[in-house]
């Protein structure tokens, strides 16, 4: 295996840890409770927040993805029955905060309207993060990122893709603008 | 048991020692049986996810739930990914018993850990060879470098290892194909580090066993630098029995490789104090075979092969076949490591880099060298590489939108970082041992573990991440942190000793050429044999032992000094 990616999961798992791929929350993996499943309009929603998050621009975006359908799949999979309540009931809680706030559920919302309350959901995110918390939005914006640059779409059409390099050169010119490799 | 049959050799076991000493036996014309416990994995045709690319995997390579409910042992690290799942041992049907805390890694199929190992191939130095003696500690090596060192030269030149050459001699230099470049990150943090150290620390190219020109004798084409070694090269660009030495040894006509076999015991003769064969059990049909040679070798891993020797001749010894020493199962040595620095460069945002290294850099033994006397004896070696920051990282300024999509689309601050890897010392404390009341699927003992890293250790982690924050600011780098991650023995998956080679049948299990002393034609030359650990990864060692070893056999056979 190659130890030099240690650190870099490491590292990267200490800002904001990847939920469901490190023991962030412990002792669950045994509860006998069974796995809630989502609905049509639940990853409909997840969509729309994803592509709040990674719009479409000259480049696809978070739907052009399908990152709603996978987050079905990975919460559903790889996230403690635990982990998924959070998630499940942090959908709830997005929908009430979002009437409270526009009286509009959030599909009714502009697009303005809709990255306000996501921006204004992120900083609150972050803050619980920040106090050892863990706050369901930070799920979905890592599930909504992971779920994107390691898809077709975001590989090779966001980021760049080269399946066999054939050789190595570690002195490549750069210039702003170009894109990031899609694996290392 | 049903049938029996002759073989000249058995080797129990076909990851990277096993299929070496199954090429040097069969190419010195001996009929040769080569039993694996697991199934069979064919070059290239079975490489199953060698193709895929992130998004052909449903969870993006992540472990899910249930893998981590079938591999309770694994999840507790980086190995269990969705990648290579189904290529380790089913920790249900082979459990074993952690006294104390102990990750067994384990690969039970026709090539073992060699289609997932790390690759870095290191020679140790004399320095090792003569460390315990020098220092007092467990017993001494049977061997010095210049016994190995030809057998070096002549496993690197098959096998294939890039590397620099260095002329160090604690790092020995071998027979090398061109290294796998620095990238120009590292190669300034190289020349930083030189002249801060005045050459008394250096960053060199990492020594791996990934080929930089082709081997078309073999079959094998140069790496490609898809860095996805672990799923199996399809371009057999890095060594493993499959890709080396399996079809070596099948040319010759003399293999009979027999795979879902796991050997129960060796059959020893106590009259004339050898071994007869081996029994086996086949894992699919629970039979029981017997197969008899004139000489075993046992290269089932290091634990696996103890185990072999501590389930035979119990009726001689009660704790099997080299228990007389008083050290089999003992001295358990691992690689402890999970500790070092990271941080970010500075200056080369105009730079990046095309391909995908299956390899980095690597820090060459600093310390206790020379006159130098830490508070704690023997050293350690980083690993480490620097890269640009993928789409998976924190910019705090931008939360959502369009801007921040784009600015994750392009590659974020060049960092660097490094692990150490530290030499355990062997302590005959450290041990496993049969658990006879935990069956196996087979219902055959399992393995107990009873292994922890103590003072010696524990204070070179110390220097293990103080150094490395150390080296890295003094290039130059930004933000160095150093970190302790934490370490269980086994975690390094270099797991050693247990059937040291020594000089004394009193305090030793196998002699300088590997040889059981209480039967002489029974060899063991996994990382079982290992002495002292070294800090290099030690493969490469049981390449060169292996051959060495299996050349004695065949000379001792044709003396008739084995039967």
């Amino acid at each position: 295996m190659n130890r030099r990616e240690l650190l870099k999961l490491i590292t990267a798992a200490t800002g904001t840890a990847m939920i469901g791929g490190t023991a962030l929350l412990s002792g669950c993996a045994t509860q006998t409770a069974t796995t809630l499943r989502f609905s049509p309009e639940n990853i409909t929603l997840l969509d729309e927040i994803a592509e709040t998050i990674l719009p479409r621009t000259t480049t696809p975006g978070a739907k052009d993805a399908k990152v709603g359908e996978f987050m079905n799949v990975y919460v559903t999979d790889c996230y403690t029955l635990e982990e998924q309540a959070i998630f499940h009931k942090g959908l709830v809680t997005f929908e009430e905060s979002c009437k409270k706030a526009y009286g509009r559920n959030f599909m009714a919302l502009q697009s303005d309207e809709r990255v306000t309350f996501i921006n204004q959901l992120d900083k609150q995110a972050r803050a619980e993060v920040a106090a050892g918390k863990v706050h369901y939005f930070t799920m979905i914006k890592q599930l909504t990122l992971f779920g994107f640059f390691t898809s077709e779409v975001g590989g090779t059409q966001v980021l760049r893709h080269a399946p066999i390099p054939g050789r190595f050169d570690g002195n490549l010119d750069y210039k702003v603008g170009d894109r990031g490799w899609a694996t290392r | 048991m049903s049938t029996t049959q002759h073989f000249d050799a058995i080797v129990v076991g076909s990851g990277i020692s096993g299929g070496w000493a199954a090429k040097e036996l069969t190419e010195k014309g001996l009929k040769v049986l080569l039993l694996e416990r697991g199934r069979n994995i064919e070059h290239i045709k079975d490489y199953v996810n060698a193709a895929k690319d992130p998004w052909d995997y449903p969870h993006r390579g992540r472990p899910t739930q249930e893998m981590k409910r079938n591999h309770p042992v694994l999840q507790r690290d980086f190995v269990l990914n969705e990648e290579t799942n189904g290529m380790w041992a089913n920790e249900q049907e082979s459990p074993y018993v952690e006294k104390k805390p102990f990750d067994w890694f384990r690969g039970y199929h026709v090539g073992g850990r060699s289609l997932l190992w790390g690759r870095q191939s290191y020679r140790l130095s004399q320095r090792d060879f003569e460390a315990n003696l020098k220092e007092g500690i467990a017993t001494d090596w049977p061997i010095r470098y210049a016994d190995i060192a030809p057998w070096y030269d002549y496993v690197e030149s098959f096998a294939g290892i890039s590397g620099s050459l260095e002329g160090l001699d604690h790092l020995p230099d071998g027979k090398f194909l061109p290294p796998i470049e620095l990238n120009c990150v590292e190669t300034d943090v190289a020349a930083r580090i030189k002249k801060a150290y005045g050459g008394k620390r250096l960053m060199i190219n990492s020594r791996t066993a990934n080929i930089t020109q082709p081997k078309p004798e073999q079959g094998r084409v140069n790496c490609q630098y898809r860095n996805k070694c672990w799923l199996g090269c399809p371009f057999g660009a890095y060594f493993s029995t499959q890709s080396s030495t399996l079809p070596a040894a099948m040319k010759t006509g003399n293999l009979t490789l027999r795979p879902f076999s796991i050997v129960s015991q060796v059959l020893y003769d106590k009259d004339k104090k050898r071994a007869r064969g081996v029994e086996v059990i086949d894992a699919e049909t629970n039979q029981t075979y017997e197969f008899t040679a004139n000489v075993v070798f046992l290269n089932a891993s290091s634990f696996n092969s103890t185990w072999i020797l501590m389930n035979s001749a119990t009726d001689v010894w009660e704790g099997g076949l080299g228990s007389s020493s008083g050290e089999l199962g003992h001295n358990v040595m691992d690689h402890h490591f999970r500790v070092g620095a990271g941080g970010l460069v500075e200056g080369y945002e105009d730079k990046y880099y095309y391909g995908r290294r299956p390899a980095g850099f690597y820090i060459p033994r600093f310390r206790n060298l020379d006159d130098e006397k830490r508070t704690y004896v023997r050293g350690f070696g980083y690993q480490g590489a620097a890269s640009r920051q993928d789409w998976n990282r924190d910019i705090a300024e931008m939360g959502v939108g369009a801007d921040f999509k784009n600015a994750l689309a392009e590659p974020g601050a060049w960092s660097i970082g490094m692990t150490a890897f530290g030499e355990m010392l062997p302590h005959h404390d450290n041990r496993i041992y049969l658990d006879r009341n935990t069956k196996d699927k087979w219902g055959l003992p399992v393995l107990a573990m009873d292994v922890e890293i103590r003072e010696n250790e524990l204070a070179m982690r110390k220097d293990m991440m103080q150094d490395a924050v150390d080296i890295l600011e003094a290039a130059g780098v930004k933000n160095v942190q150093g970190a302790d991650w934490g370490y269980s023995p086994g975690m390094g998956i270099h797991e050693m000793g247990t059937a040291r080679m020594g000089r004394d049948p009193k305090t030793s299990v196998l002699n300088g050429f590997n040889q059981v002393w209480d039967a002489p034609n029974v060899f063991v030359t996994d990382g079982a044999c290992m002495t002292s650990a070294s800090c290099v990864n030690p493969s490469l060692t049981y390449m060169a032992l292996t051959a060495r070893a299996v050349d004695h056999a065949v000379k001792e056979l044709k003396k008739g000094n084995l039967k």
